[in-house]
């Protein structure tokens, strides 16, 4: 098993949700986090004072794959996400240990 | 004033008069008749007074309503886009109120000076000059009006409402509007668009004289802020991503709860001076009870567009929706404005209750129109306006249907058409909507350079 760890840009969130459903991957995760890559951040103005603004917000999506799955969810996911401009995110591809479902007790890939 | 207040200035009077005359051995006799005279009624002096006084009072209510629609539309807007909201808000406000000094109070008041038009024969564009208030302490022979009220209380009243239409239009157009051709539209709502239209009732001009009826202005501010925010609507275009080419609309959830509903008490307490303080007279019986009953009515609309939108949303979607409670108690507000004293309460409350029906089933039609209302301002200040200045044939015998429809339809085009013609040139020369990118950063990163919700940076 694989967990994936996908950072986007927010506004490409819905399209990523469907691209996945249409791969029949049921679960993901979303925190809203901030970072940069290559994207700089910019400058604004408080009160005549200047100040660097460094990180900019994005998604994080977490999910856990069957590892024979994860070239195609990978696949998906970079061409959901992706716009074409600085910023569009990257893609981590973790081994993952364990899955237990909590409800049913189930493991490994049943449990994905 | 009743007759114990009466009873009290008159001990005042009596009481001043002794320590002003210790000499005089007519003292009791003076007292005596002063007393009397005052409980007969007030004199002219007072009656200026008081008329001044309400306007005064009502303008600082009218004033609050800004900090209402400012609350409002910062909590139904996303984060990202709160700063522009209030910078938005607290720009037009001002823009207004410079603007109405400028041209837009003699426009609309011309006191018979018509530039196309006369009292006879109907005025149909008012005076230009800028706005003059009266000397500093003037005497009743100095006054302006000596019968109605200070020119200065007439004028931070009427400023309010001006201000006031100007702010319907924000919210309307949320989160996708660059600031600057909104500032400038503003300026040509506030100067010219809104003080011409009003002129035709408020100011005597030809609608007045076809007795078309409008008391507080649910025709004259409502409606007018309506018909701008639909113009600018249509030429705007909606958010990007709200509707979906299949015909499927997605929520855009506003950001805080809390600030909405506080926008919109804060609405319905400014009210009480909109529509109360449009009686522009408290110095007799008749118009302090009047001042009160308009108070009274202008709360039972409120409640009863809330109730209404209340039960409507819970019956329809299983679920009350907050925003739409909120914006019925508007739309009821907007409903009883054309005609706050003549209802009883319960009439009022059903007028109320309507404003609020209209709204629970507008907003979707918006929607399905594809015409991207962000808070409602459309059906809560046009629909319900238009409704509201119908219904004042329920309760006013001089009330006309025919000229009360014919008005509406001239307002509306007059309003319609001019700020469609504003709203097309801003699109033309400098456009209106931010870039896709900054509309998806979010107005306060893109335009305004302080975020509403700045976390680490």
């Amino acid at each position: 098993m694989k967990l994936l760890i996908a950072i986007i840009k927010p506004s490409r969130l819905e399209e990523v949700r469907q691209a996945l459903n249409s791969l029949d991957v049921h679960g993901m995760t979303v925190t809203e986090v901030k970072g940069y890559g290559r994207q700089k951040g910019h400058s604004e103005i408080y009160r005549g004072t200047e100040y660097a603004v460094h990180f900019l917000p994005k998604l994080k999506v977490e999910i856990a794959v069957d590892a024979a799955q994860i070239d195609a969810v990978a696949s998906a996911i970079k061409d959901a996400a992706q716009t074409g401009r600085i910023g569009d995110g990257k893609i981590f591809v973790l081994d993952l240990e364990q899955a237990i479902r909590i409800r049913t007790g189930e493991t490994g890939t049943e449990a994905l | 004033m009743n007759f114990k207040t009466s009873k009290l200035l008159g001990t005042a009077a009596l009481a001043s008069l002794l320590i002003a005359l210790p000499a005089l051995g007519q003292d009791a006799e003076v007292a005596e008749e002063v007393v009397e005279s005052l409980s007969e009624g007030v004199s002219a002096d007072v009656v200026f007074i008081l008329n001044s006084f309400l306007m005064i009072f009502g303008g600082v209510l009218v004033m609050w309503m800004a900090a209402g629609f400012a609350m409002l539309e910062a909590g139904l807007v996303r984060t990202k886009n709160v700063s522009m909201q209030l910078l938005k808000n607290i720009s037009l406000f001002s823009i207004a109120a410079i603007f109405y000094y400028l041209i837009g109070y003699n426009l609309m008041y011309p006191l018979g000076n018509w530039t196309i038009g006369s009292d006879d024969t109907g005025g149909y564009l008012g005076a230009f000059g800028i706005g003059i208030l009266e000397a500093v302490g003037i005497t009743a022979d100095d006054a302006d009006d000596f019968g109605y009220a200070a020119t200065s209380s007439d004028f931070f009243f009427q400023v309010m409402f001006c201000a006031t239409t100007a702010s319907i239009v924000s919210g309307t157009l949320a989160e996708r509007i660059k600031i600057l051709p909104f500032l400038i539209f503003t300026v040509v709502l506030t100067a010219l668009i809104y003080p011409i239209q009003a002129s035709w009732k408020w100011g005597g001009g030809f609608l007045d004289a076809m007795g078309f009826l409008d008391f507080a202005g649910s025709t004259v501010v409502h409606s007018v802020g309506g018909w701008a925010a639909l113009a600018g609507a249509i030429l705007l275009g909606a958010r990007v991503g709200k509707y979906n080419a299949d015909g499927t609309v997605n929520a855009m959830p506003g950001s805080s709860m809390p600030l909405a509903a506080l926008g919109t008490f804060i609405l319905w307490m400014g009210w009480f001076g909109f529509n109360g303080a449009s009686q522009l007279a408290m110095g007799s019986v008749g118009d302090v009870a009047d001042v009160g009953r308009i108070m009274a009515n202008t709360n039972a609309g409120a409640a009863g567009g809330a109730i209404a939108a209340l039960a409507l949303t819970a019956i329809i979607y299983k679920k009350v929706d907050l925003t739409f409670v909120l914006n019925g108690a508007l739309a009821g507000l907007v409903s009883v404005t054309a005609e706050p004293l003549t209802p009883g309460l319960g009439t009022a409350t059903l007028i109320g209750a309507v404003g609020g029906v209209i709204v629970v089933f507008a907003v979707p039609l918006l929607d399905r129109l594809k015409i991207d209302d962000v808070v409602g301002a459309i059906p809560v200040h046009l629909l319900a306006g238009i409704w509201g200045t119908i219904a004042v044939i329920f309760s006013n015998g001089d009330a006309n249907l025919g000229v009360q429809l014919l008005s509406i339809v001239v307002v509306g085009i007059f309003t319609f058409v001019a700020s469609f013609v504003v709203w097309l040139v801003l699109k033309v020369t400098m456009g209106l909507r931010p870039t896709e990118d900054d509309e998806a950063l979010g107005l306060d990163k893109a335009e305004v350079g302080v975020e509403a919700y700045p976390e680490f940076r």
